[in-house]
């Protein structure tokens, strides 16, 4: 766990990106490709996601790493992005469901990946 | 772990624009590598990541410690909870992402998020601290989230696997092995371990839960 700024962790910041609200339904791993360039009035969160997600594409989780904001406050970004259309979203496919185990086939494949470290 | 200082985070800098995804990436996977404070999560995911490890942080408010009425709580009750995290392209499509997840009680909520569509978990031991994670262990179990559980062995030898696998009062189907956390071939071995016990898990009869 790195150093962290306390400033970082005032609620209020958050409040005021986000505009308050809440949303869980993006995954950590869902990972996010930029749709369009950066935009005059764009938010310079929303532009440096944008410039972020540019050439590859990249996790949820990494973008709130790289903009330094909780996983949750991106995914509210995120979600304003995604239904002006400014990004995609790929959605994990091979992850199981609760209380289900990984099908094999994808178990094959992290298998392979693992050994071909 | 929080420090005042004016320095900007370390995070800032991309290792995103240095390492990127494949272009054909669409297909995140997790593993969870869960222990207590200091028992090496990091230093694992480090080993095999393809990234240097980043940290990030979840909001976490009062609530999260107990129950389940996240929302009922006003914000200003909200703390932040942080975690690291590396990754493993697999192929052109697949990204394995694995996770350190704090162990401690108090973190089960973002432990949900985490386990939330995760493949499985480990759980790394120091045998010095046993203790750290029985509550892991009890909640892997609750969450019937499949696990192996990893002795990291970076300082003396400490007690034999038979004695971990009592002190954790661990069942006998759970793999339990050891490895140096800051070598990649021990932590990979670790990670395949998990593999093949999930694969071993679909043989087993239907309507048996145990893990």
């Amino acid at each position: 766990m790195s150093a962290r700024r306390h400033e970082r962790e005032d609620p209020d910041r958050y409040f005021t990106i986000t505009g308050g609200r809440r949303d869980a339904s993006l995954d950590l791993v869902a990972l996010v490709v930029a749709e369009i360039g950066p935009l005059p009035g764009m938010s310079s969160e929303q532009v440096r996601i944008l410039r972020l997600c540019r050439d590859a594409p990249v996790a949820v989780v990494e973008l709130s790493a790289h903009l330094a904001l909780p996983v949750s406050v991106v995914r509210i970004l995120l979600r304003d992005m995604l239904a002006d259309g400014r990004i995609t979203v790929r959605h994990p496919v091979s992850a199981p469901e609760p209380e289900q185990l990984p099908d094999l086939e994808t178990l094959k494949q992290v298998l392979v990946g693992l050994h071909n470290l | 772990m929080d420090s005042t200082t004016s320095d900007p985070p370390v995070a800032e800098t991309s290792a995103a624009a240095e390492i990127p995804l494949r272009g054909t990436a669409a297909d995140g996977l997790k593993i969870v590598v869960v222990g207590g404070f200091g028992v090496g999560k990091t230093t694992m995911v480090g080993s095999v990541s393809e990234i240097r490890p980043l940290s990030t942080e979840e909001l976490m408010t009062r609530a999260g410690e107990g129950i389940d009425e996240a929302d009922a709580v006003p914000e200003k009750t909200t703390t932040t909870v942080a975690f690291d995290f590396g990754r493993i392209t697999l192929n052109d499509r697949q990204v394995l992402y694995l996770f350190g997840a704090p162990g401690q009680q108090r973190f089960w909520f973002l432990w949900d998020q985490l386990f939330s569509g995760s493949l499985g978990a480990v759980v790394l031991v120091d045998t010095r601290r046993i203790e750290d994670s029985w509550y892991a262990i009890d909640r892997l179990e609750h969450h019937r989230m499949p696990f192996v559980v990893a002795v990291n062995r970076f300082a003396d030898r400490g007690p034999s696997l038979p004695k971990v696998r009592a002190a954790l009062a661990l069942d006998e189907h759970v793999p339990l092995v050891e490895c140096d956390a800051r070598l990649r071939e021990s932590s990979k071995t670790v990670l395949i371990e998990l593999v093949r016990h999930l694969t071993r898990l679909h043989d087993r009869p239907a309507g048996e839960d145990a893990r």
